[in-house]
């Protein structure tokens, strides 16, 4: 695989963060997750569909690291977090708010930005 | 059905190693296991072997026919990967071919060089337990997963940096009469606080060490052990695996380990204990945070209290149930792919009374071996019991 190799449903999903016109994906009992998946992993339903992200999560939990892998080794120190958007929960980096001051059930927005080391998409929170 | 019998193990010196391969440090397990056994390596049917991030490390995949060469065996002999629970697996896969009556020998083991690549290309490759789309594209390491789920935990049911920094200074102080330990050092409460932060909320002593390593051990049914004469007191009598999403955003809670629950479940109700059986237990303390997860997932203690096990004393030599007596993955090291073997060796030999720490339950009779994969995704549970 190349660099320029897209990752089928998951580089479209980022494009549709970048759009603005970001989804998840729901089973008709309402457990949410993100793209590709052809079965519901808690219910087993196959009967999925395209549903909008909410506008904005809450963080759930997150981290400051600072040691980091090589294809973050410039972003670093970075914030992690696990943001809660109610049907689904997404994982990105939080950027627009000093690393200290990351709270737990601070409410975010979700953009697609790039890794400082390699220029690579990323997802990005940041503070609403 | 009988259990399945540990009738020898050996384990390298866990620590750096760089120049030596994978190949030469199973070698010394595995002969070492063999010798201590007393089994004819012509009477072994199998070998389940664990390893991670051989490719990565060493460019070598397909490393279980090369193992068994390794320690002079002829048998069918199969790499499983399981990350961080890939011993733990093997283990699991010979225990259910024996109790299928389908071999009388196996040896099971694993190993893991790291240390060769360097701090940044370990880290890097350790990362691919997880998700690489959804988490390892955000930015997430393994110390940032860990630290995210003890957040997670103290803003649930409280607990701090300090509580966990008590689990790093009972494990460092466990491993200090352990000869196979990467770390023989004593450290203070405020070495673990003062220590350089690598994912807040955890600091360097939270975290394992990098390890080069291996383990083994035969394992063979009863009948075998009891026709051959061995001298195999320790039986493996339950097995349990659980597993969970991979990625942590997608499970309903981020402070606590389901696939570590159902496979202690699976491993008491086969082994036919409870928990409160249970004398002393080896745990997958990757991070400090770990210890507690495992502690409370294995029903060892109540949900949300299991952060106050180490800093009240109950978890260490000297407490009622002590946990990690070999140092844990904290000091003894974790050569990922050898981890779960080590675990079982640790407690076969803290059953038999000649382990180092064997003093700190000398009427013990039931031990567990708990081991997880990336951030628990996979969890092997095993229970050890003195049979004879």
């Amino acid at each position: 695989m190349t660099e320029t190799t897209r990752n089928g449903e998951y580089d479209d999903w980022l494009d549709s963060v970048e759009d603005g016109k970001a989804y998840y994906v729901r089973c008709d009992e309402g457990h949410g997750w993100l793209p590709p998946r052809r079965v519901c992993p808690s219910c087993g339903s196959r009967d999925l569909s395209e549903e909008p992200l909410p506008d904005s999560g809450e963080i759930a939990t997150h981290t400051t690291i600072t040691v980091a892998t090589p294809q973050f080794e410039d972003d670093a120190p970075y914030v992690t977090a696990i943001a809660d958007f109610g049907p689904v929960s997404i994982t990105g980096l939080v950027r627009g708010v000093d690393p200290e001051d990351v709270a737990m059930e601070d409410v975010v927005g979700i953009e697609v930005g790039e890794r400082e080391t390699t220029g690579e998409r990323a997802v990005v929170f940041r503070p609403r | 059905m009988t259990d399945p019998r540990i009738a020898g193990a050996g384990v390298t010196q866990f620590g750096k190693h760089p120049e030596r391969t994978g190949r030469d440090l199973f070698a010394e397990a595995g002969l070492e296991a063999l010798d201590q056994s007393g089994v004819d390596p012509d009477d072994v049917d199998a070998l389940y072997y664990g390893n991670f991030m051989g490719e990565l490390a060493e460019h070598q995949g397909h490393q279980g026919p090369l193992m068994a060469e390794a320690i002079g065996v002829d048998a069918p002999a199969t790499r499983l990967e399981a990350a961080c629970a890939s011993a733990g697996a093997a283990v699991r896969e010979a225990v259910k071919t024996l109790h299928n009556g389908e071999a009388e020998v196996i040896i099971v083991g694993g190993a893991e060089r790291m240390t060769n690549i360097g701090t940044a290309a370990a880290t890097d490759a350790l990362a691919i337990a997880a998700d690489d789309l959804y988490e390892i594209r955000a930015g997430m390491t393994f110390p940032g997963a860990y630290a995210l789920m003890a957040r997670a935990y103290f803003a649930e049911y409280g607990g701090s940096h300090e509580d966990l920094a008590h689990i790093a200074v009972k494990n460092h102080e466990h491993a200090l009469v352990n000869e196979h330990a990467q770390i023989q050092k004593e450290i203070t409460l405020e070495d673990a606080l003062e220590a350089p932060t690598i994912a807040s909320p955890l600091g360097l002593y939270d975290s394992c060490p990098i390890t080069d390593g291996a383990a083994a051990a035969v394992l063979t049914t009863e009948g075998y052990a009891a026709e051959h004469d061995l001298d195999a007191p320790v039986a493996i009598s339950g097995t349990g695996q659980g597993g969970d999403n991979l990625a942590l955003q997608d499970r309903p809670h981020l402070a606590r380990t389901p696939a570590a629950d159902k496979a202690a479940d699976e491993a008491y109700a086969d082994a036919g204990i409870e928990a409160g059986d249970v004398d002393v237990a080896e745990v997958h303390d990757c991070f400090t945070i770990a210890e507690v997860l495992a502690i409370e997932s294995l029903g060892l203690f109540d949900v949300g209290e299991g952060i106050d096990a180490a800093a009240e004393g109950t978890t260490s030599r000297h407490g009622d149930l002590p946990v990690n007596l070999s140092g844990g993955l904290k000091a003894k090291g974790h050569p990922v792919g050898a981890t779960g073997v080590a675990q079982l060796a640790t407690i076969a030999w803290v059953l038999d009374g000649s382990h180092p720490r064997a003093d700190a339950v000398p009427e013990g009779s039931v031990g567990v071996a708990h081991n997880a994969g990336g951030t628990v995704a996979s969890t092997t549970v095993h229970v050890l019991e003195v049979k004879e």
